[in-house]
């Protein structure tokens, strides 16, 4: 491909392939103090094309495609075209990652604990996590958290975060501007802006943590807690992950563990500063 | 050397891994995921010396596949269930076969769907139990589903609405309307028993039949995969029969397969290094190259570093081949002009 760049994000090794240069200049400045092994091969491809040669000028459309596509996926506008290579990697993430266990959840961790939140996106779970991160904690990533099947820890995946919408606000007011992505407006998800997480989050990114606290995050309504089940959790957590039946028996056993070890809540808060304060609740009294 | 090229040499042995480069490795992964044969890779290399992110990346590719091969033969017995009330015989076909049997092939191959063959007697009632049995219909549209019916040799594709899991029901190897029609009786009686207890095909209509499904039924997709089972079940069934080449062209020929079957062993020579053996008793066997083998080879290496395919005229002319073997003119231009017309 014309352009192209290695970025790796916790344990996965990209390379991303363009036919354009604008997407791998946007990724290269969010990804630029990632550590880099320039001798590791990739794990993961992703690549950005035009699906004619003429539409790589011509209302130039980014297709993504790579080592796993979905048949029926959108281009979208070039302008758009690191939103595109952030879907790329992390549909390549999502379908192709066989070590651990893939959860689709956010996560922060203190002292080598970790709190997962999951939820449907539009619960806040990327927006609560990024504020932890800018508050005491390590992020350990917005997206994905990876449960390592031998040993039950989490593990990373601390990507540029994708903050969306009313999140945008509410995060850019409190980070130097130079950890902040171009406003990617209108985009299918909205507007989009990413932060890039803080250097320590970065440093930290394959350190593992062990699970203190299970999520479920939900923006809207009264604050309330909610303690869950473990069959619900496990539930809830089945349809969270993307490779869970992939992994058969493995699968099984990591996340009946996770349900069994770590506490489980219910979450639902008006506001970001509610949520903060609630998950800063119940960690209290999980590590008391 | 290109991508493709180094990784056909990694899986015949002629490359010695620790010589790859990071560049090299991206490429052959880059290949390897598209071909949907990582794990084949992985298992070939599985006592090579790697640096330790490859190795741990074709670790987790082994994992994978033992568990998604583990899956596949349940699969498989769950289909043994549904027909075992109305005492249907069914034969194993491709990926899942192979791992029943524990041919070398099955070593990382990726399976996707459960194939079976059935006598076509009992092909409505195998549908039938299957349908009692949970599994339903994927394709709504009558006329595909019409398609299937009048002229495929497999039902339409049914899938498990529990497990979500693909079963294609077979009467035949390949579509009633092909130029060349296999004796779907001669193999179902022929078909030999697993330890396990299932049914597959015999070693030399297991080869016809790989063969066949890359050369004669399809558009060369996924071919290096299918010429990678067919250059191992040739390995693996001359280990029994050192005169496995005249049992194969024998069986191939009552299934008019004979020079479908004779490409299928240059082509895998030429790429895999299948060892051949000329005969001129009982009957003349040679393997003389034919002017369009080329074009093959390079429609079967058409892939590029990224893993994406290169020679986008060959592929078409490749696909227009398939249908043409499929069914003929008059038939292939009301297909085409009904699907056409549905778009």
């Amino acid at each position: 491909m014309r352009h192209s760049t290695r970025i790796a994000v916790g344990p996965v090794q990209f390379r991303v392939g363009s036919d354009w240069a604008e997407p791998i200049a946007g990724l290269e400045r969010l990804y630029a103090a990632y550590p880099q092994d320039d001798a590791r091969p990739a794990d993961a491809t992703v690549r950005l094309f035009a699906a004619r040669p003429w539409r790589r000028w011509l209302r130039p459309s980014v297709h993504i495609g790579g080592d796993f596509i979905v048949p029926d996926a959108l281009p979208l506008p070039l302008s758009m075209g690191l939103l595109a290579a952030e879907m790329g990697m992390n549909l390549q993430v999502a379908l192709g990652w066989r070590r651990h266990m893939l959860l689709h959840a956010s996560a922060v961790a203190k002292h080598g604990r970790a709190i997962i939140m999951s939820g449907e996106s539009g619960s806040g779970k990327s927006t609560l996590a990024a504020l932890l991160g800018e508050d005491g904690w390590r992020l350990m990533g917005d997206e994905f958290t990876l449960i390592d099947p031998a040993s039950g820890d989490a593990f990373a995946f601390p990507r540029a975060v994708s903050l969306k919408n009313q999140a945008i606000a509410e995060v850019a007011g409190r980070v130097d501007p130079s950890r902040l992505g171009p406003l990617l407006a209108g985009t299918p998800k909205g507007d989009i802006r990413h932060l890039i997480p803080r250097a320590d989050a970065i440093a930290a990114m394959h350190e593992p943590a062990r699970p203190a606290l299970l999520l479920f995050p939900r923006f809207g309504g009264e604050a309330a807690i909610e303690p869950m089940g473990e069959g619900e959790a496990f539930v809830r957590l089945t349809e969270a992950s993307t490779n869970y039946v992939a992994l058969g028996e493995a699968g099984f056993a990591a996340l009946t563990r996770l349900v069994r070890e770590t506490p489980a809540f219910g979450v639902s808060y008006p506001d970001s500063a509610t949520g903060m304060a609630l998950v800063e609740q119940l960690w209290a009294e999980a590590v008391r | 050397m290109s991508a493709v090229q180094t990784f056909v040499d990694l899986l015949a042995g002629r490359r010695d891994a620790a010589t790859l480069t990071r560049r090299d490795w991206d490429g052959v992964i880059g290949v390897a995921r598209a071909e949907a044969m990582l794990a084949t890779l992985a298992c070939r290399l599985e006592q090579a010396a790697l640096r330790p992110p490859v190795a741990a990346l074709l670790a987790d590719q082994r994992a994978a596949a033992e568990v998604a091969q583990r899956q596949a033969l349940w699969e498989a017995e769950m289909a043994r269930r549904a027909l075992k009330g109305q005492r249907i015989e069914f034969v194993l076909l491709k990926g899942t076969a192979y791992a029943a049997a524990g041919l070398s092939c099955a070593a990382g191959r990726q399976i996707g769907d459960l194939d079976i063959l059935v006598l076509r007697s009992d092909i409505g009632r195998a549908e039938n139990d299957l349908l009692e049995a949970g599994w339903e219909w994927v394709k709504s549209d009558p006329y595909d589903d019409a398609y299937y019916r009048d002229h495929m040799h497999e039902l339409p594709p049914l899938i498990h609405k529990a497990r979500d899991r693909m079963i294609d029901v077979h009467h035949t190897i390949l579509p009633q309307t092909h130029r060349i029609t296999p004796d779907a009786l001669i193999l179902m009686a022929e078909a030999i028993e697993t330890p396990s207890g299932f049914r597959v095909l015999s070693p030399p209509a297991m080869a016809c039949h790989c063969a066949a499904h890359l050369l004669a039924d399809g558009d060369l997709q996924g071919g290096l995969r299918n010429l990678w089972d067919f250059h191992l079940l040739v390995l693996d069934f001359l280990k029994d029969d050192r005169d496995f080449y005249l049992t194969l062209i024998e069986e191939a020929s009552t299934h008019g397969l004979a020079k479908v079957v004779k490409r299928a062993l240059r082509l895998a020579n030429r790429i895999y290094g299948t060892p051949l053996r000329s005969y001129s008793w009982p009957f003349r066997l040679e393997f003389e190259r034919e002017w369009d083998d080329d074009l093959f080879i390079r429609r079967l290496l058409a892939r590029d570093e990224w893993g994406h395919a290169t020679g986008f005229a060959l592929q078409q002319a490749f696909y227009i081949r398939s249908h043409w073997l499929r069914m003929p003119p008059a038939m292939l231009a009301r297909h085409l002009w009904t699907k056409w017309r549905k778009r």
